[in-house]
């Protein structure tokens, strides 16, 4: 089970001069299985780089969230690593875009972003 | 209507007795000889296997709108369904049971041209296979009366693809059509980002609208969302038509993609098929759409 980089995605940090130290990478695990993903929220802080590390249980599932422009599949047996910095607080959803079964309409969840 | 009613638009009205949808964004002149005019009937997101409080008449919804086609005073050329034509279901048997019987219950209308799309409730669990088998290509073209008709997958692979194979397919057959030429798609998602956080796009959509933006006079019909949508990326129109299963909400407009409630008071409301008029002098189309009696 070496952990795959599918996507990475680093969204732009604004205001954040050059010589300010990056703080560490944060891992949050998320597993997707019919029709479901878990955790369902996950609160992120601005600024703090995080790796989204996606692992599907059963089958081919995806990972997109439209209103950043990240996608990925994830795929059974294996690691799938998103990278990103959230540059602003908010709420984002993020859903399975890969047709996975009677209930895929509704696999959805979402990010919390704080400042 | 126009000014003037034709024999044609008479026997619609007669036959439909209902509202007629007529915008002049999709209308163009009243100038064409009317025998050159022709019609055809869009079917879409049947469901069939589907049950649950959405709809408690899914046994006969879609026998309803058969029947009030066959009752259609002058029969269209032809009848497309676009897509979803059975419910989902991880049984293999079992989706071949459904795409039976609904091939059966299709099998009713008198008219006997009848053009398949898929939808991915059909395509997606097996890349097309059962659907092929009952329904043959997802992907063809025909000519009808002077208009180039193309029928686009979008659903066979599980990602809402077209995928580079077919879009290349695509701009070359796009590529040997007259510029006079009206084209009309049929597909199932729709092909640009309705509203993407429901899954109402296709992915590589933004590429099949360039290919598609080469030509002229094209116009798209699709399915997939449950409901009626008209919009315009760039000349070329879209139009989404309504469900014989259940209505799905306005894009964005609740929380979650959870079918509209059934309604006793009002049986099979949002429900419904199109008829569209073409004319291939004009590139026009009006649309006319019919809802399901209780
Ligand atoms: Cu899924």
């Amino acid at each position: 089970m070496k952990p795959a980089i599918i996507a990475a995605a680093l969204l732009c940090l604004l205001g954040v001069a050059a010589s300010a130290a990056i703080p560490p990478e944060r891992h949050v695990a998320i597993k997707a299985t019919r029709f479901f993903y878990s955790p369902a929220r996950i609160v992120l802080k601005t600024g703090q780089p995080v790796v989204l590390e996606l692992t599907a249980l059963d089958r081919l599932h995806g990972f997109d969230i439209p209103e950043l422009h990240i996608r990925a599949d994830i795929l059974p047996g294996q690691v799938t690593e998103v990278r990103l910095t959230p540059a602003k607080a908010g709420t984002y959803e993020f859903h399975c875009d890969n047709f996975c079964g009677s209930g895929h309409e509704t696999m959805a969840a979402k990010i919390v972003v704080e400042d | 209507m126009g000014p003037t009613i034709s024999r044609r638009d008479f026997a619609r009205l007669s036959a439909f007795g209902g509202a007629v949808f007529a915008s002049g964004l999709w209308r163009g002149a009243e100038a064409a000889t009317p025998a050159e005019e022709f019609y055809f009937v869009q079917l879409s997101d049947l469901h069939w296997g589907f049950e649950g409080p959405p709809n408690p008449e899914a046994k006969t919804t879609l026998r309803r709108a058969i029947a009030a086609v066959n009752a259609m005073a002058s029969p269209p050329d032809f009848v497309v369904f676009t897509g979803d034509l059975t419910h989902t279901t991880d049984d293999d048997a079992e989706r071949r049971r459904r795409m039976a019987e609904v091939k059966a219950i299709i099998a009713d209308l008198n008219v006997k041209d009848v053009k398949f799309l898929a939808g991915e409730h059909d395509a997606s669990l097996d890349w097309g296979a059962a659907f092929k088998e009952y329904f043959g290509a997802t992907h063809y073209t025909f000519d009808h009366k002077g208009v180039h008709f193309i029928a686009l997958d979008n659903v066979s692979d599980p990602g809402g693809k077209i995928g580079q194979e077919q879009l290349d397919w695509l701009a070359a057959d796009l590529a040997r059509q007259p510029k006079a030429k009206p084209v009309v798609v049929l597909t199932h998602r729709p092909l640009f980002d309705l509203y993407p956080q429901w899954d109402w796009a296709t992915r590589d959509g933004a590429a099949a609208i360039e290919i598609l933006l080469t030509h002229p006079k094209v116009t798209v019909f699709y399915g997939h969302i449950h409901q009626e949508n008209h919009f315009m990326t760039g000349p070329i129109a879209h139009h989404s038509a309504k469900s014989l299963i259940f209505a799905l909400p306005a894009p964005g407009s609740t929380p979650k993609r959870t079918p509209v409630a059934w309604d006793p008071a009002e049986p099979f409301r949002g429900l419904g098929y199109r008829s569209i008029e073409a004319d291939p002098k004009t590139a026009a189309y009006e649309l006319t759409e019919v809802g399901i009696k209780a």
